[in-house]
């Protein structure tokens, strides 16, 4: 186990024991169903216009319907986590590039659209080329929604995110590969001669799966004392669940190509534990803002602010 | 237009857009003369219209005798109360010497917190609204008609400040009395101040008196006191309203030394954009080399 270095609890003091930050506002299911969908429906729309691009019909139809999926089901949940949701439209009066949520606004909104071109073009079959233009489009919109919610909780004052402003990109990139390989399993229909473009989707998942648990370890064990809750307490445990079912999500998937039962059950568990590892991320930042210890001694550790 | 996201910037509101804004103005709470009365609570609320609590009927704490606990949606000023086992000097001259000297005296610290209006601030960085906006004062204002409750300057403010009114939805603080000002007069939590404990004016002149107010008190023996939040080249670029305070200021609840998120900004875009970068490349490889085979 590598060395980790520990928050001194005797030189710390504050008042009452009160925490000097606000918790987070954003609750359960909403933030973590949130991040999951979206950065799902980046990685899908990726793999939908790969697969396009080679010949690969069904798992380009698999792809852009996790795609619209995911756009639609985050976008749902993003605005039911606002204080007020009938404002959510003034998200887009302004174009801020300081806010990652105005950013992330913007993407969704010209995600979501794209994918929705792409995917009732190829359902309906009305005009193709604007479809497949459609399509290629969110494969730049995507990779930039799946990987800006590591921005958007890294730019916050909670210690356990903002120290992890290297690892949570990677860690969302990971995931949103999991979650579109999952449902691309998932949803790709088996074929006579076996499922063409499971190939691909289980690929893609494995290598998500991979990457996805390698950002978690770094987030727990190198970023430093902000690193803590996410080895303890409810996010600690939540990240454990996670990395749980993700590897053992991969290992179900090496059985895709020759088990429809094994694919399923794959794409369950790399699910299960996306969305798990989104759990786990929210009730970290939420214990690292509720503890003033990790205020006081980040910031007396590291006068100006840098990162250690 | 140097130093946007952090750093010493001389006027906050040109760089916000204003032309010809008028000075800087600012809060200075010498909390050594504070007395825990909560006349500013109690004229905030007033002049504010702040609902109660959140949590509904306030309840007895024993935090000494603070009873509000912290700021929040609905108490723009918290007047916090430390009580301290240790021996304390006998000033000369006409310190604030309430306590006899020697082991086991009681010292009794009250402070006032509010906003700090910063110069770097987070909340207004992150509002993907617009609805936080920098005002011509230099201070940092919520408009209630534009907030849609997203809640992300609750995370981003380095101090705990802000919050989201749980009843309404929206996110509220201190406006450094915004209206008052366009009127002409001083903020209300300033005008009840009964010691002046809280002084209101131009910030540039602030820093003055409080160098000299510092001073004093270091020549009187009060060797722990301290200016917070006054320096312009520290983590928030300065804030619009600063202290001075007797001890650490954790002991306060306040962070010893707050960076504004914003500042490692242009580095988290760049990792982003590496790691999504990375997902590309990834999901290409997935494809590479095998895509033609039938079957996978």
């Amino acid at each position: 186990m590598a060395e980790v270095r520990q928050v001194p609890e005797a030189s710390f003091t504050s008042y009452y024991g009160r925490p000097i930050l606000k918790p987070a506002k954003w609750r359960e299911p909403h933030l973590p169903a949130y991040l999951f969908l979206g950065e799902m429906s980046g990685a899908a729309a990726v793999l939908a216009a790969i697969a396009s691009a080679s010949g690969q019909r069904g798992l380009a139809r698999a792809g852009r319907l996790a795609a619209v999926a995911g756009a639609a089901g985050g976008a749902g949940f993003l605005t039911a986590e606002l204080g007020r949701p009938e404002r959510f439209l003034n998200m887009l009066r302004v174009a801020k590039p300081t806010s990652p949520m105005s950013v992330g606004a913007w993407l969704l909104a010209a995600h979501s659209g794209l994918v929705s071109v792409a995917a009732a073009s190829d359902l309906t079959g009305v005009m193709p080329g604007v479809g497949e233009a459609a399509g290629r489009a969110a494969a730049v919109t995507g990779p930039l929604l799946a990987t800006y919610p590591g921005v958007l909780l890294a730019n916050t004052a909670v210690p356990a995110w903002h120290s992890a402003y290297r690892e949570l990109p990677m860690l969302f990139a990971g995931g949103a590969m999991t979650a579109a390989g999952a449902a691309a399993l998932a949803i790709t229909r088996p074929g006579p001669d076996g499922p063409p473009g499971t190939g691909p989707a289980q690929r893609v998942a494995l290598l998500g799966a991979v990457l996805e648990s390698a950002a978690g370890f770094a987030i727990e064990r190198l970023i430093g004392p902000e690193g803590e809750p996410y080895r303890q307490g409810d996010g600690g445990r939540m990240l454990r669940v996670a990395r749980a079912m993700t590897l053992a999500g991969a290992g179900a998937a090496l059985t895709a190509r020759r088990s429809r039962a094994g694919a399923i059950t794959a794409a369950a568990l790399l699910t299960g534990g996306g969305l798990a590892a989104k759990f786990a991320v929210l009730r970290a930042g939420v214990a690292s803002a509720s503890d003033p210890k990790y205020v006081v001694a980040q910031q007396r550790a590291t006068p100006g602010g840098a990162r250690p | 237009m140097g130093n946007r996201l952090f750093g010493p910037l001389a006027d906050v509101a040109a760089d916000a857009g204003y032309t010809e804004p008028p000075r800087r103005m600012g809060f200075f709470t010498d909390t050594s003369v504070c007395i825990g009365c909560k006349a500013c609570e109690v004229a905030c609320k007033e002049w504010n219209a702040l609902p109660e609590p959140d949590a509904g009927m306030m309840a007895l704490t024993g935090m000494s005798y603070d009873n509000t606990v912290e700021l929040g949606a609905n108490s723009w000023r918290h007047v916090a109360f430390i009580e301290q086992e240790r021996p304390v000097p006998a000033p000369a001259g006409n310190g604030n010497g309430h306590a006899g000297a020697g082991a086991g005296a009681q010292r009794w610290l009250m402070a006032s917190d509010v906003c700090k209006h910063c110069t770097h601030a987070a909340c207004l960085d992150v509002c993907p609204t617009g609805a936080l906006v920098r005002t011509e004062f230099g201070s940092v204002v919520v408009q209630s008609d534009v907030c849609n409750g997203c809640a992300y300057c609750v995370s981003a403010c380095p101090f705990g400040v802000i919050d989201r009114r749980e009843d309404d939805g929206r996110a509220w603080k201190c406006t450094l009395c915004y209206d008052r000002l366009r009127g002409g007069l001083e903020p209300a939590c300033a005008k009840a101040c009964p010691t002046d404990s809280i002084q209101f004016g131009p910030l540039d002149e602030l820093r003055e008196a409080a160098a000299v107010r510092l001073a004093d008190l270091h020549a009187s023996g009060e060797t722990g006191a301290r200016l917070y939040g006054h320096d312009p080249s520290d983590g928030i670029g300065g804030a619009g309203a600063f202290f001075l305070l007797l001890d650490e200021p954790e002991i306060y609840g306040l962070p010893p030394d707050p960076v504004v998120t914003t500042r490692d900004l242009p580095a988290m875009w760049r990792w982003a954009g590496a790691a999504a970068a990375v997902m590309v490349a990834g999901i290409g490889m997935a494809f590479a080399g095998r895509s033609a085979r039938p079957g996978g």
